[in-house]
């Protein structure tokens, strides 16, 4: 069983239905009534229930580390074209520097899934959009790619595609001529799993991110959110973002 | 009579839905006129070739696609019965020298050629099977969301309920 | 004073010539939008740091004076100034034809231009920009059935509430253009409410700039007569329309240089921002502004024509480059994420973006110019848009109280 590839489980899922969905799920045995029931099915809707969060600690953030963008990149087959001005960057690393200190930091600056999008409203045809759950997304099939969104996002988050593209990944597609930004990786957190960055940042045991739902006051992002101080970039136009740092 | 079936003609290539073969060539799937349609990789089940009666497919596979996209973009509904994705799965072949769609050796262009019919989907969308780095990862405990490990669930609602009432701990 | 006789100007060869070559950049326009779809927009100057470049300057100046070109007809019909009558039928014209050359370029530029369609039949109604669709097509409709009111004599009676329609139309479109750049809370540059009157007033200028360049040129060409008294009535016009300009200008840069979190994007323009500054310095206050005032109000060059059409010519250049210094400017400097903070990061984070227009760019921006110009001398060549004198004997309403005077 855990020899097979995951997809070859998931095609013979596909291909007879419930018999085999249960072989699925034998890879991860026990505790499972009370966890399945947690997880959202696959034919249901997200809700408002939940909103998904993300807390940044930049005490933590590696100022040479760059393993959240690199992770975001293969994720979602973001390869550049060696053109640093039109390439898509859904992630970045900026390192701050006090004017008056001299103090320096670091940290990742993505979409920051606000709740009041500044580019969902000035969206003209509705391509901008926020999901019940809080992530903000491009319906790329209604796209025009006039980049008002672009004009309008204070956070500098989103990219336009400006070249052809092909082999994109199927749960990420993105085309020439449409605006595209940070997804929260929302096909990894529909399966509840976590984003790639912040498995990556895990991963390199420097735990600077941690990801969650902000309405569900036991997680682990509520209560880190409850116990610490923490902001959001561009407090003053009251967005409410759903990325949240420490330490700035 | 002939003056009628030319305006008809005139009108059908107008609307761009012009093609020669009637309906019933089409049901049967053996006509030799129309394209050359690629074989897909296997069948959807034992009764059926695709994920509805092949007919209703070539007919209104597109309605499928549309409601399906909304669905997932807009809801987060990952079921994979009528997923873009999965026709690509199981109609290109993932090998390395497989028909890209500007060919039409590939399954959607054989016929959207044919047809004269421009399609749009693969402008963002792979036109052929992609491995992805996510699919290997889906089952490690470390990267779910919360501590504790849930299992993948690109299950149904309908799955669940079905697996909840088994005692699948004998499995 | 005469009935005014409308009629169509005269084809033949020259007409064909000029429209070939108007036509030629129409043609070039097109090439250019299909060498950017084609390739992506990475062939353009625009980036992600520069998200609206060249051809929204075109566009945005083009839709901004297609708006203030209907200005001369709204004189006439809603405050019934009967010396603008003449020409009320081309300041409609004209004020169709370079929305829609603003238009193609708008849509040319789009990262999705087969998706015009979808533009159309989705809307999202919080957003300024489809709200501006909507008026953009409305302003078309409306002013077309203006003009048909204005040239169909059973309807003149009309004249007066569709004239007056369209003035109000044009007001909340220039309102809504502005706002595009208004309502952006994201940059410093904008997010201001006085964006949309300054809009409305610079359309005043450009859009009476344009009649005017417009006008000499047709009345040479066709050679008809047009006399000095409703000439200078629209260069002392397009003088006021200027000196509001500035105003504007100047309480923008006063309010922003008062509020200290300003100070950047303000020594940003005005001091040290590299060809942003020039443009708005040299540009567009210096040659763009005030050059054209002196020359409009001076005693002899305010009498020829000659420097008439070089003071309007002057106002066109000036307000591409205000547009240029307000769109382009206002993206290049760096956004405001972190104050108190220096930024750096691999996207442009913290340092002024860097934007070099491409040829693409500028050609498909001409072309939106080719593509009014062509919709309009079409337009007075078909139909009868154009008396077949402006001579001051003919439509002066004071024509015969000045001749006693100058006689006595």
């Amino acid at each position: 069983m855990s020899e097979e590839s995951n997809i070859d489980i998931y095609r013979r899922r596909f291909m007879s239905g419930t018999a085999t969905a249960a072989a699925g799920l034998a890879v991860a045995p026990g505790v499972m009534l009370t966890e399945v029931a947690r997880a959202k099915p696959a034919d249901q809707a997200v809700s408002s229930d939940i909103r998904w969060g993300m807390l940044i600690d930049t005490n933590k953030c590696n100022e040479g580390c760059n393993d959240c963008v690199t992770a975001c990149n293969e994720e979602h087959n973001l390869e550049g074209f060696g053109r640093p001005a039109t390439d898509a960057q859904w992630i970045r690393k900026v390192t701050l520097k006090d004017k008056q200190t001299g103090n320096i930091q670091t940290l990742p600056m993505l979409c920051q899934h606000c709740e009041h999008p500044p580019c969902v409203d000035v969206c003209p045809t509705g391509a901008s959009f926020k999901r019940e759950d809080g992530i903000v997304l491009v319906d790329k099939h209604i796209c025009i790619g006039c980049r008002y969104c672009m004009m309008a996002c204070p956070y500098k988050a989103r990219s336009f595609v400006h070249e052809k593209l092909q082999d994109q990944m199927p749960y990420s597609p993105r085309g020439k001529g449409t605006v595209e930004s940070c997804t929260f990786c929302v096909h990894r957190v529909d399966e509840d799993i976590l984003p790639a960055c912040v498995v990556a940042c895990k991963e390199e045991n420097h735990n600077a991110i941690t990801f969650g739902d902000m309405n569900d006051p036991d997680s682990e992002i509520s209560q880190q959110l409850k116990q610490h101080s923490s902001r959001q970039v561009r407090a003053d136009l009251e967005l409410n973002t759903g990325v949240r740092y420490r330490g700035i | 009579m002939i003056k009628y079936s030319l305006i008809t003609l005139l009108f059908s290539l107008l609307l761009g839905v012009y093609t020669p073969g009637t309906a019933a060539d089409v049901a049967s799937g053996e006509d030799t006129s129309g394209p050359f349609i690629p074989k897909a990789q296997r069948r959807f089940s034992e009764e059926q070739g695709c994920v509805e009666p092949t007919g209703e497919m070539r007919a209104n596979h597109m309605e499928y696609i549309l409601d399906q996209r909304d669905a997932t973009v807009h809801e987060g509904i990952r079921t994979r019965q009528y997923s873009l994705q999965e026709c690509i799965n199981c109609h290109v072949s993932d090998a390395e020298d497989a028909p890209r769609v500007d060919n039409e050796e590939h399954f959607c262009s054989s016929c959207h050629t044919y047809a004269a019919v421009s399609i749009d989907c693969f402008q963002c969308h792979a036109d052929r099977p992609v491995k992805s780095r996510f699919d290997s990862l889906s089952n490690s405990s470390m990267h779910r969301i919360g501590s504790a490990a849930v299992p993948p669930t690109t299950l149904d609602s309908e799955q669940l309920k079905v697996l909840s009432n088994e005692d699948f701990g004998n499995e | 004073m005469k009935d005014i006789v409308f009629k169509e100007i005269d084809g033949g060869k020259p007409f064909y010539l000029l429209l070939g070559f108007i036509g030629f950049f129409v043609l070039a326009a097109l090439g250019s939008a299909w060498y950017m779809e084609h390739n992506g927009h990475w062939v353009t100057g625009m980036n992600n740091q520069i998200v609206w470049g060249t051809p929204h300057v075109f566009a945005v100046f083009l839709i901004v004076a297609a708006s203030g070109a209907l200005n001369v007809a709204s004189i006439s019909s809603v405050f019934q100034k009967t010396a603008y009558k003449p020409l009320a039928r081309l300041s409609g014209l004209l004020a169709i034809a370079l929305l829609a050359g603003g238009l193609a370029i708008l849509v040319l530029d789009l990262g999705r231009p087969d998706r015009l369609i979808v533009a159309m039949t989705y809307y999202n109604f919080k957003s300024i920009f489809a709200w501006n669709i909507i008026l953009y097509i409305g302003f078309m409709a409306v002013v077309a059935i203006y003009l048909w009111m204005m040239m169909e004599r059973k309807m003149n009676k009309f004249t007066r509430v569709a004239g007056f329609s369209a003035f109000i139309w044009r007001l909340i479109l220039t309102t809504g253009t502005g706002s595009i750049f208004g309502f952006l809370v994201a940059r410093q540059a904008y997010d201001t409410a006085i964006l949309a009157p300054m809009f409305i007033i610079m359309s005043f200028a450009f859009g009476l700039a344009i009649f005017i360049l417009v006008l000499l040129g047709i009345y040479k060409w066709s050679d008809r007569p047009l006399g000095d008294s409703i000439l200078f009535r629209l260069k002392n016009l397009l003088g006021v329309f200027i000196g509001a300009v500035l105003y504007f200008v100047l309480t923008y840069h006063l309010t922003n240089l008062y509020i200290t979190e300003n100070h950047g994007v303000e020594q940003f323009i005005l001091m040290d921002g590299g060809v942003y500054t020039k443009l708005f310095w040299i540009v567009q206050i210096l040659l763009g502004s005030l050059l054209p005032l002196a020359l409009l109000y001076h005693p002899s060059t305010g009498k020829s024509r000659g420097w008439i059409g070089i003071a309007s010519l002057l106002v066109i250049i000036g307000g591409l480059a205000q547009m240029y210094v307000i769109i382009i400017g206002g993206q290049a400097y760096p956004m405001e994420m972190f104050p108190g903070k220096e930024v750096v990061s691999s996207f442009a984070d913290g340092i002024t973006g860097s934007y070099t227009p491409s040829l693409p760019e500028i050609i498909l921006g001409m072309g939106g110019i080719a593509v009014a110009l062509a919709a309009t001398f079409v337009g007075v060549r078909v139909l009868r848009f154009l008396p077949s004198t402006l001579a001051d004997d003919a439509v002066d309403p004071h024509y015969p109280a000045r001749e006693a005077e100058a006689s006595a």
